[in-house]
């Protein structure tokens, strides 16, 4: 029986941890984001329960087993019954943990799931620099620290509200007196629990600035030691970390002194009510007013109605940093801010209405003939968009439930057929024309009122100064942003109309800083292309020039690279990402300066390949080097958001290739 | 199961044993006082039902008081005598990792972020490992015996029956946990490495899964492995519950054999109350050995890595030592305050000055990954005293690595580093810092004041020297500006100043450092606005004076003019050198690069006036 058990130390009482803001217990809204575990919570309630009355159990049989003990007799029922009680604690511990560790389980699984789902779904326009990492951090390893939350504290949470009410209810029936006194004794640790803890609190907020600072002393020291060592001081500085580790020390028995009081005096509370149901119990024993039977059963009751507020007390602690990860995930995943900015493309779109697009098209492309059937879906989604719900025409995939969906991200959506958006005819695109495009990040404007038309075959060089919008010229087209204001006409179709997908499939994209995932090389290339035959992939592989990279690798194309592709130069790298380009063989290619932070021999076979890519193609390159201007048709140059045309390479005699 | 990493913080802990036994015996002096307390409570009752005089009781009643108070008592000094012991003890294992980081010159720059972190909570594993498994380990194993005694005490049957419960509560379970939570780690732990490398390809890939249609490809693949986690999880649950289920079963059963066997023996009917409930109580404090076995499968991951960090000097020097060289463990020459707190210098650097150093790069070569490119490829350079060398190319041709081997903090494959005659390896550890120093790519802006930080360079110099090397990089108005001046504060790695303040600020450290020979200077101007970053390269290379060398490392050619020799490193060859206007002249990287930066800072200037 729990009375000699001591609850787990709560040992961490870690150096660098900011001061534990106070979170509700439970977070209703985990419910609704994960329904699967609401029947694993019900369970574990039940199990709470159960748990209660067990307790009950084995103390009635207990005190019937002492009391006849105390005449030297044994009681073989009632020890079988002990046993059978025990047993069944044993088992419900077991379950407890079982079904606990499931739930968080199946949380961690669908949370996952969900905040990587909803990178797919609202696009890379939506990660910022900050949020990808949050978001890395918490799908990775962060939402792990949910098992301590939902093993160790959610269980000792219900206990602590089933066994009082039960211990209660069955004193009630064998001495209502003790019942009483527990009753009114029982509400002073979540009492006392609170009252302590504001006042350590207050007390440890001030030690708090100077307990991260000491605590992050000894990271500094390390990070910095190159420094240290440059500069003869490292030697020296081993007194310094001492030093420092035992001001940390001190700071940190300071503010201990404070946190373990207050489970002193709840300790304490608990004893003194203990003691108060035990001495009129006593003294009516010896007076002949109890039978002994009774005495032993308040007495083994009455400390198990104290110990799981205790126990979840101080399992709480520990579960803080769990239910951080849990607040932080849901946050990401929660109803997001009316879609303010460029991330979410279609907040400022003015025109609520659509006309028949006017694209000027001196060549007289194929531009009409699709245009009428666009129309109609294409002004129901705009309106159906601007009042914030699900575009009309989406048909739910399966995992996607309705409520989930954000109201304004079709554009950066999920691009595997989530969208259904116009699907004109498949094959060469048209043109694409930029009517009156402006792109508003949150700080700065990317593009001022920008209009231009792209003709199919044509190869443009954009130049400029960095910074100046380059690159949101790329991501416009990818639809990674979408305008503020203005459109982008494609073959005649507002792109924001079209099937992202669908879309996507007409380009090949080489990033300046391509992503090489941790699989294999040849699965790298394949990116675009999953099922191509490895006689593809070797005819890409050779195209950009990577034929030699991979002959030097131990397993060649099965070669995995390690995380963010390490193992490879970057103008390895650079080549990986033009050997996808190749593969996709996409009719419009959209380059962004291939080869910034190259070095001059890579720089050339980079150069060379992306030369074979661009022939045939459309092409639109960001060109930081002269040497990438060469045969580009026209130049457009980007310079605070605005785009003017500029002679080509021909006219700018420095620029010519050496 | 060896326990090598176990004898390590043993070996560190032994000076503070006193502290740890002695919150090991007010662990154990709690729990004994928790047992005590039932024992002794319900060894009153039962009495009391007999109906004796009431001061036969007193004793008792007296006892269950001072039992009841001082348990939470004891508790209370046990947790804090315990940190206050574990503490002790992590300060220790700190300065020891951190003395055998410091020993080691060379093996430094190449740890990423990451991997000091963990090492920082690898220390704190041993906090972890005294708390969690040692003492309440041991206080355990000492209530368990004590309740034995006792038990047998009375009756040497229940004493049997109460060890052997003791036996499989404290020790068979407790291995059995051990081995489940390794077993259970080992199969988790690449699971969950992977999921994580999944996340950062999601999301620092998204674009390009977004751009070539295939993010849902890639989240099936993260959801798959996922739900392989989470199956993984739920059965390993299973089974590591049952652990604790048989603990409460092994509990009640113990309890229930010793009070038959003792009924049996003919004991006391009242003692045999006192035994059955003292059993309860022991073979659960005998359970909290499966806790500190799990934690302590979960620490030794961790645990292992200090005690390789610390066995390694020791064992292996990785600086050779030369003629005159000394143990580097032994930081004799310092005194007093160490820096980034200020200390007296030395007084090395004052006798160098007088000399005038010559220093020569022979035929260097490097290789960090084999196989793997090399970062340094046969690189020679001639230094006179006093020349201006920049070293230029692209990034990842070799230029950090060639300031790292003359700096000492990696040596090459192949080649030397000859300083006035004499290798750099048979240098001295303490003098090379005063011969060759300056900014290096890594360099580090502590969490202190701005003086602690430029102390660090040269400890002891005043504050005219402060304001000296500050001003020469265009710093100096702002530390005025600054409330606190000198004594501002920083933040961590420079985060209260901005990137040019911060960048300043390192250069400032570099030029008061005034090493005798060689100055180096590895991307001084990064994040300044290019009339700034001229303005500051010239004045920084004036106030090396005319005896030192200059060695600059620049990915901007601005300003190169004014230097005796550049030399373009490519791959880690030397792909070009000359003068600033005969690389200008000809075709290559240099032209290409020089062409573009005036075009691109004519077009800065041109948007920022």
């Amino acid at each position: 029986m729990g009375l000699g058990s001591s609850p787990a130390t709560p040992a961490g009482h870690r150096q660098s941890g900011a001061p534990v803001s106070r979170r509700r217990p439970f977070d209703p809204r985990l419910l609704r984001r994960v329904p699967g575990a609401r029947r694993q919570l019900g369970v574990l309630g039940a199990l709470g329960v159960a748990a209660a009355g067990l307790v009950i159990a084995q103390a009635t049989t207990l005190a019937m087993v002492l009391a006849e003990a105390a005449g030297g007799r044994l009681d073989r029922a009632a020890l079988a019954g002990f046993l059978a009680s025990v047993a069944g604690r044993a088992a419900l511990l077991w379950a407890q943990g079982t079904v606990a560790a499931r739930a968080a389980a199946t949380v961690k699984a669908t949370l996952r799931a969900d905040l990587l789902d909803a990178v797919g779904r609202r696009g890379p326009g939506w990660l910022s620099g900050q949020r990808t990492g949050q978001l890395a951090t918490l799908a990775g390893r962060g939402l792990d620290a949910l098992d301590a939350y939902f093993t160790g504290y959610l269980p000792q949470l219900v206990l602590s509200v089933t066994v009082p009410l039960a211990v209660l209810a069955r004193l009630v029936f064998a001495d209502w007196s003790s019942a009483l006194v527990i009753a009114v004794t029982l509400p002073l640790v979540p009492i006392f629990g609170a009252l302590l803890g504001w006042q350590a609190q207050a007390a440890t907020e001030r030690q708090w600035r100077r307990l991260a600072l000491l605590g992050g002393h000894f990271l500094d020291m390390l990070r910095g030691l190159p420094t240290l060592h440059l500069f003869g001081r490292a030697p020296a500085q081993v007194t310094v970390v001492r030093r420092m580790a035992d001001r940390h020390r001190s700071a940190t028995m300071k503010t201990l002194r404070i946190a373990f009081l207050s489970a002193l005096v709840l300790e304490l509370v608990a004893t003194l009510s203990v003691a108060l149901v035990a001495v009129p119990i006593g003294l009516r024993l010896l007076g002949g007013g109890l039978a002994l039977q009774t005495a032993l059963l308040v007495l083994l009751l009455a400390p198990e109605a104290f110990l799981p507020l205790r126990a979840a007390g101080s399992q709480f602690h520990a579960s803080q940093e769990g239910l951080t990860a849990l607040d932080d995930a849901l946050t990401l995943l929660g109803p997001e801010p009316p879609a303010p900015t460029a991330g979410s493309p279609h907040a400022h779109r003015k025109r609520s209405t659509i006309t028949v697009p006017a694209t000027p098209s001196p060549s007289g492309g194929p531009t009409t003939p699709t245009a009428d059937r666009t129309t109609a879906p294409t002004a129901e989604q705009r309106t159906a968009r601007t009042a914030g719900q699900a575009p009309t025409g989406t048909a739910d995939p399966p995992r996607a439930r309705a409520t989930d969906r954000p109201a304004a991200a079709p554009v950066t959506g999920d691009p595997d057929d989530r969208d259904r958006g116009h699907r004109p005819e498949p094959g060469r695109h048209g043109e694409i024309g930029f009517e009156s495009v402006t792109v508003e990040y949150q700080r700065t404007t990317a593009l001022r009122d920008v209009t231009l038309t792209i003709r199919p075959g044509e190869r443009i060089a954009v130049v400029g100064p960095s910074g100046a919008g380059k690159s949101t010229l790329l991501h416009l087209l990818l639809g990674f942003v979408g305008p503020s204001s203005g459109r982008i006409i494609v073959d005649g179709t507002d792109l924001a109309a079209l099937d992202l997908a669908w879309w996507r499939r007409h380009l090949a994209w080489v990033p300046q800083r391509a992503h090489l995932f941790g699989t294999s090389l040849a699965d790298n290339i394949r990116l675009g292309v999953p099922d191509a035959p490895v006689a593809a992939v070797r005819d890409a592989v050779r195209a950009a020039d990577l034929a030699e990279v991979v002959a030097g690798l131990p397993d060649g194309l099965d070669t995995p690279l390690g995380e963010r592709g390490h193992g490879l130069s970057s103008g390895q790298r650079q080549r990986v990402a033009l050997a996808r380009a190749f593969l996709r063989d996409a009719p419009i290619v959209l380059l962004d300066e291939p080869t910034a932070r190259l070095d001059a021999g890579s720089e050339a076979a980079v150069l060379a390949a992306t030369r074979r890519l661009v022939a045939g193609r459309t092409a639109l390159l960001v060109a930081h080097r002269p040497t990438l201007l060469a045969g580009a048709d026209r130049v457009l140059r980007v310079e605070d958001g605005r785009v003017t045309e500029q002679e080509p390479v021909a006219a700018l005699p420095r620029e010519v290739v050496a | 199961m060896r326990l090598r990493p176990e004898r390590t913080v043993w070996r560190l802990a032994r000076p503070y044993l006193g502290r740890l036994l002695g919150a090991g015996l007010l662990a154990a002096g709690t729990e004994l006082a928790g047992l005590a307390l039932l024992a002794t409570a319900t060894w009153l009752l039962v009495s009391a039902a007999d109906r004796p005089p009431l001061d036969t009781l007193t004793v008792a009643i007296v006892a269950v008081r001072a039992l009841a108070i001082g348990r939470g008592v004891l508790r209370y000094t046990e947790r804090l005598a315990g940190h206050d012991a574990a503490l002790r003890v992590v300060t220790e294992v700190r300065t020891r990792v951190f003395a055998a980081l410091a020993a080691r010159r060379t093996a430094a720059p190449q740890r990423s972020g990451d991997l000091l972190s963990r090492l920082v909570s690898d220390v704190e594993a041993v906090q972890d490992l005294l708390l969690r498994v040692l003492v309440p380990g041991a206080a355990a194993v000492l209530v368990g015996l004590l309740a034995v005694l006792g038990a047998s005490a009375v009756a040497p049957v229940a004493g049997l029956a109460l060890a052997g419960g003791l036996l499989l509560a404290g020790v068979v379970l407790p291995a059995l946990a051990a081995v489940l939570t390794r077993r259970t780690a080992a199969r988790v732990a690449p699971l969950r490495g992977a999921l994580a490398g999944d996340a950062v390809d999601l999301t620092a890939g998204a674009a390009d899964l977004a751009a070539f249609g295939a993010t849902r490809a890639a989240l099936d693949r993260a959801d798959a492995r996922a739900r392989e986690l989470a199956g993984l999880e739920r059965r390993t649950a299973a089974v590591g519950w049952a652990v604790d289920g048989l603990g409460v079963l092994l509990s009640g059963a113990t309890s229930a054999a010793v009070l038959t066997v003792a009924l049996r023996a003919g004991v006391d009917g009242v003692l045999v109350g006192v035994l059955a409930v003292g059993t309860l109580a022991a073979v659960e404090a005998a359970l909290a050995l499966v806790g500190a076995a799990r934690h302590w499968a979960r620490l030794r991951t961790g645990l292992t890595r200090v005690a390789d960090l610390l066995a390694a000097p020791e064992g292996t020097p990785e600086t050779p030592t030369g003629t005159f060289a000394r143990s580097p463990g032994t930081p004799e020459t310092s005194t007093g305050e160490p820096a980034p707190s200020g200390e007296p210098g030395d007084g090395s650097g004052a006798e160098e000055v007088a000399r005038r150093w010559h220093c020569r790069v022979e035929e260097v070569s490097l290789r960090y990954r084999r196989p793997g490119p090399p970062a340094l490829d046969g690189v020679s350079l001639d230094l006179p005293a006093g020349s201006r060398v920049a070293v230029v190319g692209p990034s990842g041709a070799g230029k950090s690595s060639l300031l790292g081997v003359l700096t000492g903090m990696v040596r090459p494959d192949h080649g030397r580093v000859v300083l006035n005659g004499v290798d750099l390896p048979d240098l001295p550890v303490d003098r090379l810092p005063g011969i060759v120093g300056g900014l290096l790519a890594e360099a580090h802006v502590f969490h202190a004041t701005v003086r602690e930080n430029l102390l660090l360079g040269r400890a002891g110099a005043t504050d005219d020297d402060l304001a000296g090397a500050v001003s020469a990089a265009g710093l100096l108005d702002w530390v005025r500006q600054q409330p606190a001046g000198w004594d501002t504060i920083v933040g961590e790695d420079g985060g209260q100043l901005s990137g040019g303040q911060r960048q300043r600020l390192l250069l400032a450290r570099a030029l008061l450092a005034a090493p005798a020979g060689i100055l180096v200077l590895d991307e001084p101007t990064e994040g300044l606005d290019p009339g700034a970053a001229d303005a500051v390269l010239a004045s920084a290379t004036a106030h090396a004076g005319p005896n030192r060398t200059v060695l600059l490392v620049t990915h901007r050619l601005s300003g190169l003019d004014r230097y005796d020799e550049i030399v373009v490193l490519d791959e880690g060859r030397i792909a070009d050198r000359g003068s600033h206007a005969e690389l200008a002249g000809r075709p290559g990287w240099y032209r290409d690069q020089w062409l573009r930066q005036t075009d691109a800072e004519r077009d800065y200037l041109a948007i920022s006036t």
